[in-house]
């Protein structure tokens, strides 16, 4: 069913009784030509794309649980593309450019709000980094300015500027960065890929991989035996779990992240800001809410829940870049279980057991990631070669030294 | 989250630092296999959901190195010692 103003208006005179739903609740079939396991974000990108560009349909999405009910369910909904090495700028712009058509793709309406990003720094040095990172945009054609404290301060008026401690020196903006409604981007992909016949399969966990021949045929499952000649894991935190029943190990260590909201206020925060001083983030959705984060809890985690320090920590980053809003409630806090990889960036590759697939190493970034990710993933699958934007997202990187290390930390994962 | 400190008692999670698997045993660079082994211990991790052998070290108090088994799932601490001599020189 296509959504558009005319169907809203025929369904509303018909007393909304005609809605269908989003997508079809599929019984799985005993053979498919690609097997998606994990229906986050990631996977039902991966899966859209396989079938609108690649024109294969023959596909199945296998979610534990319901689908968008990890990570995607979980984050700050922030987008942006303001990364700096040659590796991670034209991916994530690529997915900066899937984002802005995305809702005319899908037909659904994913809140893509761009909202600008802006990165606030605190001294000559971080200036000169965020300069170096806004120049590295630039050079890919990718939308960055620098504003100074006064540029700041006409974006927004209630920030610190009497800080001695975290003076606000300016800021990095990306005006086309911004959030999105991430359950509507699950929904989104997952009714359009439905819709061109890929099968999502929800209640369904992977218990092990079928062989044959020295590769995978195919994975059991909770709902039985599905043979596939590719098999993509897109599962992010479960990724070692998963990759455990096909015996290999991981360059991943799963980690908790915690985000927090803040009960309704009215608009007040027009952008995304993040706080240079201290890892801290914040926008505001459109019920009102502040949408917050910062540090990982920094220990291996399943949990989806952190502890207090990092709820002191990151509140604490708050009070320091905007005490105006000190007195808002916190309403909920929870966390997710994060694919910190080795140097902070992703994996789109081969596993070396043939027909088998890695889609993970996200660490805390992947919600900006999620057409990108399908897209490059997609184009794996379906053509047993990386996409242009997505080769030097190998998993072999850390053995032949070519890390990706983005913030220049190394290679331990609870730094990045 | 508290770790039980064998000489401090029990502390709250923000006296710790968290180093990360306690798996890590350095391998013999003269090995003819080093390069591979390097690899395997530096950037492969088990990273497994339930009891995890883990390195804590304790900076706001005795500043201890503390082995601990700590369930990754529910993070309920089974159990901490000092850890012991590696055997490799």
């Amino acid at each position: 069913m296509h959504y558009s103003i005319f169907n809203l208006m025929r369904q509303a005179l018909s007393g909304h009784r005609g809605w269908g739903p989003a997508w079809r609740d599929a019984t799985p079939k005993s053979t498919y030509d690609v097997v998606i396991i994990g229906g986050g974000g990631h996977g039902l990108a991966t899966a859209h794309y396989l079938a609108k560009v690649h024109g294969i349909s023959n596909v199945a999405v296998l979610e534990r649980g319901w689908i968008g009910s990890g990570n995607a369910g979980r984050n700050t909904t922030i987008i942006r593309s303001n990364y700096l090495l040659p590796g991670n700028n034209p991916f994530y712009e690529w997915s900066m450019k899937l984002w802005e058509g995305l809702e005319q793709d899908l037909n659904y309406n994913a809140m893509v709000s761009q909202r600008g990003v802006l990165n606030i720094y605190h001294s000559d040095a971080q200036r000169d980094t965020y300069a170096r990172r806004g120049n590295a945009m630039r050079m890919h054609g990718v939308d960055a300015e620098l504003l100074d404290a006064a540029g700041v301060r006409r974006m927004l008026p209630f920030l610190d500027y009497e800080s001695a401690r975290f003076p606000i020196h300016g800021g990095l903006l990306q005006r086309r960065g911004g959030t999105a409604r991430h359950d509507a981007v699950v929904w989104g992909f997952a009714r359009a890929a439905s819709d061109r016949g890929v099968d999502i399969i929800q209640n369904c966990e992977v218990t092990g991989f079928i062989r044959a021949a020295g590769r995978i045929v195919g994975v059991e499952t909770t709902r039985g035996a599905i043979r596939a000649s590719k098999i993509g894991m897109a599962v992010a935190g479960s990724s070692s779990r998963v990759a455990a029943l096909a015996g290999l190990t991981l360059p991943i260590e799963s980690h908790v992240l915690q985000a927090f909201v803040s009960e309704a206020i009215k608009p007040f925060i027009a952008g995304v800001v993040t706080f240079g001083a201290g890892h801290f983030y914040i926008s505001q959705s459109d019920k009102g809410g502040l949408v917050f984060g910062g540090d990982l809890d920094g220990y291996n985690s399943y949990a989806q829940r952190g502890n207090l320090p990092t709820v002191e920590d990151v509140c604490e980053g708050a009070m320091a870049l905007m005490p105006a809003i000190g007195r808002v409630r916190v309403l909920r806090s929870w966390g997710g279980v994060m694919d910190m990889s080795m140097d902070g960036s992703p994996i789109i590759d081969r596993t070396g057991i043939e027909g088998l697939y890695l889609n993970a190493g996200w660490c805390y970034g992947g919600f900006k990631a999620t057409p990108a990710s399908g897209w490059c993933f997609a184009h794996l699958l379906a053509r047993d070669e990386s996409h242009e934007v997505a080769r030097a997202y190998r998993l072999d990187r850390f053995a032949s030294g070519h890390l990706i290390d983005e913030r220049g930390v190394g290679a331990q994962p609870n730094l990045h | 989250m508290r770790i039980q400190c064998p000489y401090c008692g029990e502390r709250d999670l923000s006296e710790f630092a968290y180093h990360g698997d306690a798996a890590f045993r350095r391998p013999d660079p003269d090995a003819p296999d080093a390069a591979a082994r390097f690899f395997e211990a530096l950037y492969l991790r088990e990273n497994p959901a339930g009891p995890h052998e883990e390195l804590w070290y304790h900076a706001s108090g005795c500043r201890s190195w503390l082995r601990v088994t700590r369930n990754t799932r529910t993070h309920e601490i089974l159990a901490v010692s000092f850890p012991k001599p590696s055997a490799s020189a």
